[in-house]
């Protein structure tokens, strides 16, 4: 998927080599002007790429008083600064307007429909993670082995399949054929609603309420969106895994360990793996962010209410605004994750802290 | 000898295969040593790195190794399996790296890695552990041994850090140490009192060492007796003190382009390498 | 290559010229390291795996017509979502048309895509990133900073938002593409143009009298070049699979024309009942990105002897 080399790009990037060397103001201030930089870039693809931005509101069909409406909300009779500036101050009092479609503030639907993204973000970053760090560690240090070349595979397949169609495949042989897993959707229909939301998460509400056939009904939905898109993290965690384990495995100290006469399995888990933690906790915070791409076409193809859906819908329906205000929100999280996750990457490395 | 051989080596042979061809690291290395000072000389690259750790079967995965006999004491070496290697491993052979500063586990603490050895081989608990890595930590002469305990590699000098590598490789009490330039890495200030340090715990555990490095005059210093190695083979072996009297070129020209405080030289000589010590020794010359 | 050796009594000429251990020129010695990096590159039968799969891809493109057994846009309403046999070899789709021939036509489309994203990214990337590193300083700080504005975004979400602004169809997902995929090869030049202006021959070409720009153009992107022309094919799979999302989101190609991405999107509610419409197209994007994964990883092991 497209999400996850270009996390490797970006992880490059994100991951201190030297800790400690752009503390405390500089990063706020880098991290800020990021955050007015993508601001910018939506502000810029929203009003001024489009030939007509009320046009790119509306819809081409639109009588003249919506039209005119619509001019004036956008604040298009000012100059760019003036809108600009109008823009950041309504991001940053919440208001990101109206959607057109669904004619409820965006703001009020994003907020609606993350929760179900975030379901299902977690639970495709467990999958991957219970899957890729084994299987990343055990391809490392069998180097060349049978499982090597099923790690390498499972690599392969997962930077060359396209998502949705691995979706759409799984659908039709897990639920049309083997009927192991629901279809579309949350629960099955006669469910929904059944929970009283706390969460949003559905299983998780369910838990809560204590109704366990409606948690195991969305547990028989959630599987499968979650397992294909785990099934790309597990493709970018077990190759980084084993590239940072294949370095560590030749480190003077793991050679020290074995002189000690420290047996294999103390050896990589004790030695090792011990010190490639803090770097897979960044690794998989950054699939995290990188999930939220893979999501927009996994929530479509198994019906699911979330953020990448509501995008989705606004592509469809040509709700401009639904689209820059989702794609903004995706842009700020991935940031957010990028800086917890670097945080705790000076926070756990002993070295650095 | 009176005493038993520690440990028997012949014809040791180590080679790399990579994508461009076969390179021969050690081509025929034969030595015996008892509970003794074996220094083994050679510049980098002669495959002296790679005797010692061949001897402990802890070659990188690309390497193959190849002996006739490879025997420590009683135990064979060479038929070993990986478990019992791991039993001869820190109890019977230990190895002291080169720089503590990457072998040392830098995200596990001090106390740590010196308790797992020793646990390891002597199956206690965790407080007898922690207990003798105390004692062994005042063994090796640092300061404090409680606190350094509980403290991370990187936040401890080079020097001590070096201490605490000799304290956890002799934490299970191995009769044969591998001292792999144990010294070079560090200030030269300090290096004079880690070598005293290992001097003193040799001498009163009573340990047989193979002591590699590219010093000339620290080997012949330090030790009884000396191998020179040239690219892979033993080229000279010598008692230290009669160094003076080696006949290969070699070794004749090491000993010649080292300075020396009584006869200084305006220039010292380069050494001239002749090709032909790269040819294979004859059963006769090893 | 020992086939060739046992074949062939004599070595030809040139082959002897740029394998005998004593070359006589810099020349010569330059490209006989380029020959040793063409045998070891086909040395690696992933690697040539990758290659025959693109070579057939470019084949297919030329020769689309001649390949085709039917019109890919002409509808057949009679013969609507037939299982594939002798006559539709992949079936047919909703619509009639044959699935084979839409595919075949389709290649067009991606290798359009690939290409087109290549030749706008590896410029754009390469002047910003050429800049930055050799100009450092404030010229650098900026540019580097708006590339963190766009790494910001997950790639496809990025290239959404274009697309969506600048309206579907297969140009605006090419520069959506190309919009969202030049700041990695920036972060690759100026990391390249950050250790080639300490060199020496850059300061003499300085004290020469050379303009920044000059010295920019003639002597720092030369040197980037190859790196970056690695890095592009490295994330062609990760165009192509870019950009067959934006065609299954409806954002590519617009009907009747065919894409894959959007072959898949239309035939996802037949799929239950006739799977091929969607299982066909969907292999054909696996594998020509798996096709450049393979190639990549390849040419990333051949140029970077490190990793072997």
């Amino acid at each position: 998927m497209a999400p996850i080399t270009r996390m490797a790009a970006f992880g490059r990037g994100a991951i201190p080599t030297s800790a400690g060397l752009r503390v405390g103001l500089g990063r706020v201030v880098s991290v800020l002007f990021t955050l007015l930089g993508l601001l910018a870039l939506t502000f810029f693809i929203g009003r001024l790429l489009p030939a007509d931005p009320v046009l790119a509101v509306t819809g081409p069909e639109v009588t003249k008083a919506t039209y005119d409406r619509v001019y004036l909300e956008l604040g298009l009779d000012r100059s760019v600064w003036q809108q600009f500036l109008g823009y950041i101050g309504g991001v940053l009092q919440g208001d990101l307007g109206r959607s057109t479609t669904t004619g409820q503030p965006v703001m009020q639907d994003l907020m609606r429909a993350f929760p179900a993204t975030l379901e299902l973000s977690l639970a495709a970053a467990i999958v991957g993670s219970a899957v890729g760090i084994p299987l990343g560690i055990a391809a490392a240090v069998n180097r060349g082995s049978w499982i090597d070349h099923i790690a390498r595979i499972i690599g392969l397949a997962g930077y060359s399949i396209p998502i949705f169609w691995m979706g759409l495949m799984g659908l039709f042989l897990f639920y049309a054929k083997l009927h192991w897993v629901g279809p579309s959707g949350r629960v099955d229909i006669f469910y929904e609603g059944m929970v009283p939301p706390v969460t949003g998460m559905m299983m998780v509400d369910a838990a809560i309420a204590g109704d366990w056939t409606v948690f195991r009904s969305a547990f028989a939905h959630l599987i499968l969106p979650a397992s294909v898109l785990g099934y790309y993290s597990t493709a970018y965690i077990s190759r980084m895994t084993r590239s940072f384990m294949l370095e560590q495995m030749t480190q003077e100290y793991v050679i020290a360990a074995r002189a000690k006469g420290l047996s294999r399995s103390a050896v990589i888990w004790r030695h090792a793996f011990k010190n490639i933690r803090v770097q897979l906790l960044t690794v998989v915070a950054l699939v995290f962010g990188g999930l939220l791409d893979g999501t927009v076409l996994i929530e479509t193809v198994f019906g699911w209410p979330g953020v990448g859906q509501y995008l989705t819908r606004g592509l469809q329906f040509n709700d401009i605004n639904v689209v820059m205000s989702t794609v903004l929100m995706i842009g700020v999280l991935f940031l957010t994750i990028n800086v917890v996750s670097d945080w705790l990457y000076r926070r756990l490395d002993p070295r650095t802290r | 000898m009176s005493e038993p051989r520690l440990l028997q080596l012949q014809d040791l042979r180590v080679s790399f295969h990579s994508r461009d061809g076969v390179v021969d690291a050690v081509r025929g290395v034969s030595f015996s040593l008892g509970r003794e000072k074996l220094g083994i000389v050679g510049e980098s690259g002669s495959g002296k790195s790679m005797t010692g750790r061949a001897l402990m079967r802890l070659l990188p995965s690309t390497a193959t190794m190849h002996a006739k006999t490879m025997r420590f004491g009683e135990i064979d070496l060479l038929a070993a399996s990986e478990r019992q290697m791991c039993q001869v491993r820190g109890r019977h052979i230990a190895m002291i790296m080169q720089d503590p500063k990457y072998s040392l586990n830098p995200v596990v603490t001090v106390g740590k890695q010196i308790t797992e050895t020793y646990r390891r081989h002597r199956r206690t608990g965790g407080r007898a552990a922690r207990d003798y890595a105390i004692e062994m930590l005042d063994a090796v002469k640092i300061r404090d041994p409680a606190r350094v305990f509980h403290q991370y590699p990187h936040e401890i000098s080079g020097g001590m850090g070096q201490r605490v590598m000799i304290a956890m490789m002799l934490a299970a009490e191995p009769s044969l140490l591998i001292a792999d330039e144990p010294t070079s890495a560090l200030d030269v200030t300090v290096r004079f009192e880690i070598l005293q340090l290992l001097d003193e715990l040799i001498q009163s555990r009573h340990l047989g060492v193979l002591f590699i490095s590219h010093d000339l005059n620290l080997v012949r210093r330090y030790c009884d007796r000396v191998l020179i190695m040239y690219a892979g083979q033993v080229v000279e072996e010598i008692e230290a003190d009669r160094l003076n009297e080696a006949t290969h070129p070699y070794t004749r020209g090491l000993l010649d382009s080292m300075p020396r405080i009584h006869r200084p030289r305006h220039r010292l000589p380069v050494l001239q390498r002749d090709p032909a010590w790269r040819e294979p020794l004859t059963a006769d010359e090893r | 290559m020992s086939v060739c050796d046992t074949t062939t009594p004599k070595r030809p000429r040139w082959r002897a010229w740029l394998e005998t251990d004593t070359p006589q020129s810099v020349r010569q010695a330059s490209l006989q390291e380029t020959w040793r990096k063409v045998l070891y590159f086909r040395s690696q039968p992933l690697g040539m795996i990758g290659l025959a799969l693109l070579l057939l891809l470019l084949f297919v493109v030329v020769f689309a017509p001649l390949l085709a057994t039917h019109n890919p846009i002409a509808q057949d309403l009679d013969a609507r979502l037939l299982p594939p046999s002798a006559q539709y070899w992949l079936g047919t789709d909703h619509l009639g048309r044959d699935v084979y021939s839409r595919i075949v036509y389709g290649a067009r489309t991606t290798l359009r895509i690939a290409v087109l994203v290549a030749i706008i990214v590896a410029p754009l990337g390469l002047v910003i990133g050429a800049t930055a590193g050799y100009l450092g300083g404030i010229v650098d700080e900026i540019l580097m900073r708006i590339t963190d504005v766009f790494l910001a975004f997950p790639g496809l979400i990025l290239a959404l938002g274009f697309a969506a602004a600048l309206g579907p169809g297969v140009d605006n997902a090419i520069i959506a593409i190309a919009l969202t995929a030049w700041p990695p090869i920036a972060r690759l030049a100026r990391a390249e143009a950050l250790t080639i202006r300490q060199a020496d021959y850059i300061a003499a070409v300085r004290l020469q009298g050379a303009s920044a720009a000059r010295i920019i153009v003639r002597h720092v992107m030369p040197v980037c070049l190859p790196s970056v022309t690695v890095r592009v094919t490295l994330n062609m799979a990760g165009v192509i699979l870019t950009a067959a999302g934006l065609g299954f989101l409806g954002l590519g190609a617009q009907p009747p024309w065919p894409e894959w991405g959007a072959m898949v999107a239309v035939g996802r509610q037949f799929m239950f009942d006739y799977p091929w419409v969607v299982a066909a197209p969907g292999l054909a994007i696996a594998a020509i990105s798996l096709a450049f994964n393979l190639l990549g990883d390849a040419l990333r092991d051949t140029l970077d002897p490190r990793i072997g």
